[in-house]
């Protein structure tokens, strides 16, 4: 049976004067129907990237240099300019961090939900505010009519990332994208926006790929997750697995780091180092100049994602969850 | 909103004063009234009763409000040369140079967009890199350089277009005189307002370049690109009315600016406008002439400006809710 | 290591090493900036000296054309002056303004610049309003009025004799702003750094820390800016002697030179008009590209002297 989506040795540079540099190095991972994902890993570790390498939307001067992603069995980034444009925001959505960035702030709301719906639909103008109205009301927002006409900067924070979800409704996509979608807003509204997120993906039949940096929002909302370390993916497969019998030293860490997992009143656990930048990947394993557990074969040789179990709970590590 | 434009009203009303201030200054200290209305052949004795009877030796302070009093009325004194008020004189050439200004705003918005656009969404192609360069030399070569190069190719060398003047003109509303119903006139119309356009060009090509450039970089084009949309929404809906606004403001003062570089294009052209005036009263050192046209001038800049910043303010939504910039 | 020794080894002359340009451009101006000094030696005629013209001169094409003649190597204007000799002439005298009315704009900019930087306040307000006015008109639109206003309060013949000083004076008087400007945020700058902390603690009277602590650490954006307005300065000076505005006809500029010729353009004399204007535009042109140059290198971003 074909996935959904299928990324195969996924390999992203930027080309700089000085030389490439490679943002992601080799991942892969599957997702089916109505399947969420979350795609996790500190800042600059390559989720966004990778985010936007499915849509082929990487801005220059990153480019794919291998690999391929297929969507509903199609190469998409072998697709020509006008084709990959059918997919976008069409079968895929994607939805951006910051809504006050995204909306463009001399639109009004309508005009940028009903120019959504007449790039990918036939219709005449009042039949894609009807169409817009109707998502509106699907993500909750009150007197929906009235935001057709109102400009981005009149609404919250909380009710503009409930609009742009709303767009992405717009043309039933089959898979949303949300990159860090609620990293930009009051954490009083963080947890009502997951909940819409995820109540909207059983209703509306979609898959969701969820990228962030929160451990704690993952565990709850998705079914798998693939952990991103320096571009590549360390650990994937079931979320229940991960975030209970984690096997790679990296997702040790990020859970041994949430709040609560080591009782309260006790020291916040930070794993030791920081995260290289692209420029400085160590060779071999990236994680081993902080990793307690490294072995002289660390530092030479790459770990390749390998199945620690019959349940596609994949880690990439030479000491394969050994003891911590 | 209406506390913006009351401020900015009041600002601008300041700076007339100010304008006025220097005029009448100029007026003063270099002018002399009783020649202008007399001429010079007039006694000694004579002059000192003219002048008491024109108030010239009353304080300071009473003659610039007397000053001022009469240019809010539309007196600004009497032409030396013409032996006419100085508005009307004034008022005389101002169609000329209103054509000229006009004629070079279409050239400049319609050359300065497409390439400014274009060059910032391809910046390596052949157009972008010789608008840049172009615009790099043409910052030294200055303007009236450019209007002779014209002249001596299309007027002298391939005789397709008049030299100087403005041709045929019609007059029209019983006191304009207008080029543009000619064909004369407006091939007359075409050097002067390209030389003049000459010298606002390079800064509007790369100022739009520059804020397309910034703009196609955003969040919210991108995310644009994300929806899916049309090449050409994405490049002229979203990018470019914001591109837009910054660039309405500069092209508001530049118009002002534009009307007192006409000083420079009418030269070389004879064309009879303001510019070529003010030149002229130099020479003949008609000073109520050139203060006159200071104050007109600076008066037309700063209303300029002022609307230019309403207008601004209007469009901006976000200025309108907030009512701040 | 000598001074000499150490500015070879500096950034400053590596990166000019490897840009042709500022190679090029240097050279160039060393090469007309000489000439133009040295007119008297250099020049074949000296224009000045009526005694060497002789009107029936007048008009002659340059000398590789039809009618030139091997004396007058780039023709001759309309009153028969050797135009090579004009133009070299000319150039002294459009170097000449354009030096001293950057050392004069630069003298006003930088105490107006001091004062708003270092005492804030109310004097920095009052300053920067009235700099601000001026920098929103172009500087080419203040220098032409303020000439007319000269030309008028001094009289046309007076005018004339003193034309030199007055055009500096003139020109200083429109572009000062800028200077102003430049200084006052580097003084700002500076003012939040250590040495001057310093300074104030052993009890250094304001003036000296202005002038002998801030006033040197702001010369690199007062260089920066001094080539741009040295073309800029010739370009105005230009400008306003093609309006009539600025150096006579008897001791011209090339904005003179321009000027006289302009006319003769329609009778088929083009090279009254053509060599002025060409020299004008090569010695702004070399002038701006180093200072493009200059302005990139000490750039504090990328300068790691």
């Amino acid at each position: 049976m074909a996935h959904l989506l299928e990324v195969q040795d996924l390999v992203v540079k930027f080309g700089l004067r000085f030389g490439d540099l490679t943002a992601i190095d080799g991942a892969s991972f599957t997702l089916e129907k109505k399947e969420r994902m979350g795609l996790v890993g500190e800042s600059g570790a390559g989720k966004s990237v990778t985010g936007f390498a499915i849509i082929n939307l990487l801005s220059k001067p990153g480019y794919i240099a291998d690999g391929r992603v297929l969507f509903e069995g199609r190469e998409l980034n072998r697709l020509s300019e006008e084709e990959i444009r059918n997919i976008r925001g069409n079968r895929i959505s994607m939805i951006f961090q910051d809504p006050m960035m995204t909306l463009n702030p001399v639109l009004t709301i309508g005009t940028q939900m009903v120019e959504t719906v007449q790039a990918h639909r036939k219709m005449s103008k009042s039949d894609a505010m009807d169409l817009a109205l109707d998502k509106l009301k699907k993500v909750y927002i009150p007197s929906p009519e009235k935001r057709l006409s109102q400009y981005p900067h009149e609404c919250s924070g909380g009710m503009r990332q409930r609009i742009v979800i709303a767009i992405a409704l717009l043309t039933n996509p089959s898979l949303i994208i949300a990159d860090e979608p609620t990293t930009a807003l009051d954490v009083t509204i963080q947890a009502g926006i997951m909940d819409l997120l995820v109540e909207l993906c059983e209703t509306e039949d979609m898959s969701m790929i969820l990228i962030t940096h929160d451990l704690a929002v993952v565990s709850q909302v998705t079914e798998k997750i693939a952990v991103m370390y320096a571009g590549k993916i360390v650990e994937s497969g079931p979320t229940d697995d991960i975030i209970q019998a984690p096997r790679h030293p990296y997702t040790r860490g990020l859970i041994d780091a949430l709040p609560g997992t080591r009782g309260s009143g006790s020291r916040l656990y930070q794993i030791p180092g920081m995260m290289p930048t692209l420029m400085d990947i160590p060779p071999g394993c990236a994680f081993h100049p902080r990793c307690s557990i490294r072995t002289q074969r660390c530092e030479t040789e790459t770990p390749l994602l390998v199945s620690v179990d019959d349940r596609e709970h994949m880690v990439a590590c030479h000491g394969l969850g050994g003891d911590v | 909103m209406l506390a913006f434009i009351i401020r900015r009203i009041i600002q601008s009303i300041l700076v007339m004063l100010v304008i006025s201030f220097v005029g009448f200054l100029i007026q003063h200290q270099i002018g002399d009234p009783v020649r202008d209305l007399v001429g010079e052949r007039v006694t000694p004795a004579e002059r000192e009763v003219i002048r008491d009877r024109l108030g010239l030796n009353d304080p300071f302070y009473e003659q610039y409000f007397r000053f001022v009093a009469k240019a809010v009325q539309g007196d600004l004194g009497l032409s030396f040369f013409y032996k006419k008020p100085a508005l009307d004189v004034i008022l005389s050439k101002a169609p000329a140079t209103i054509e000229l200004v006009i004629v070079t705003s279409f050239i400049l918005i319609f050359v300065s967009i497409p390439v400014g656009i274009y060059s910032a969404i391809y910046p390596k192609s052949w157009i972008s890199r010789i608008a840049i360069a172009g615009s790099t030399v043409g910052v030294a070569v200055p303007v009236f350089l450019t209007a002779i190069a014209f002249i001596y190719l299309f007027s002298v060398e391939l005789n397709w277009l008049p030299s100087y003047g403005r041709g045929e003109t019609v007059t029209v509303w019983g006191f304009w005189d207008t080029g543009f119903l000619t064909v004369d006139g407006l091939l007359h119309l075409i050097l002067p307002a390209i030389s003049l356009s000459s010298i606002m060009l390079p800064l509007f090509i790369r100022l739009i370049r520059a804020e397309m450039m910034e703009v196609l970089e955003t969040e919210y084009i991108k995310y644009a690109w994300a929806k899916g949309l049309d090449r050409r929404r994405v490049w002229f809906v979203h990018a470019f009315k914001n591109t837009l606004l910054p660039v309405i403001t500069v092209f508001g003062v530049q118009l002002g600016i534009m009307f007192a570089f006409t000083i420079l294009t009418e030269t070389v052209f004879q064309w009879q406008g303001m510019g070529f005036m003010f030149l002229e009263a130099v020479e003949r050192s008609d000073t109520s002439l050139l203060v006159a046209y200071l104050v007109f001038v600076g008066v037309i800049f700063v209303l300029v400006n002022t609307v230019v910043d309403v207008i601004y303010g209007v469009v901006n939504p976000m200025v309108r809710i907030t009512g701040a910039k | 290591m000598s001074t000499w020794a150490r500015f070879k080894e500096s950034y400053l002359f590596h990166s000019f090493k490897r840009d042709l340009i500022a190679i090029a451009s240097f050279c160039a101006l060393v090469f007309l900036i000489f000439i133009a000094l040295s007119a008297p030696v250099v020049a074949p005629y000296n224009t000045y000296d009526t005694a060497t013209i002789d009107i029936m001169d007048a008009e002659i094409p340059p000398s590789w054309m039809e009618d030139g003649e091997d004396r007058f190597l780039l023709g001759t204007d309309i009153q028969g002056r050797c135009l090579l000799s004009t133009m070299i002439y000319g150039l002294r005298v459009s170097f000449l303004i354009g030096c001293g009315a950057v050392v004069l704009q630069a003298l006003i900019g930088i105490l107006v610049g001091l004062f708003a930087g270092y005492f804030g306040g109310k004097v920095d307000g009052f300053l920067m309003r009235i700099t601000d006015i001026q920098f929103s008109i172009p500087y080419l639109i203040v220098a032409i009025f303020t000439s007319a206003i000269f030309k008028l309060a001094f009289g046309v013949g007076r005018y004339e004799d003193l034309a030199i000083p007055l055009l500096i004076i003139i020109i200083a008087v429109s572009h000062w702003p800028i200077y102003a400007r430049t200084v006052r945020a580097a003084v700002l700058g500076e003012k939040g750094k250590e040495y001057v902390e310093a300074a104030r603690v052993i009890g250094l009277s304001r003036w000296v820390i202005m002038f002998r602590h801030i006033l040197p650490n702001t010369m690199t954006s007062v260089l920066v800016i001094s080539t741009i307005q040295v073309a800029e300065a010739i370009m105005s000076e230009a400008a306003l002697s093609f309006l009539g505005l600025g150096m006579p006809i008897t001791k011209p500029s090339l904005g003179s030179l321009i000027r006289a010729g302009f006319e003769y353009i329609f009778s088929g004399s083009w090279w009254i008009t053509f060599f002025p204007g060409l020299l004008l535009v090569v010695f702004v042109l070399v002038i701006l590209l180093l200072g493009d140059w200059l302005r990139d290198v000490l750039n504090p971003k990328l300068y790691k002297g």
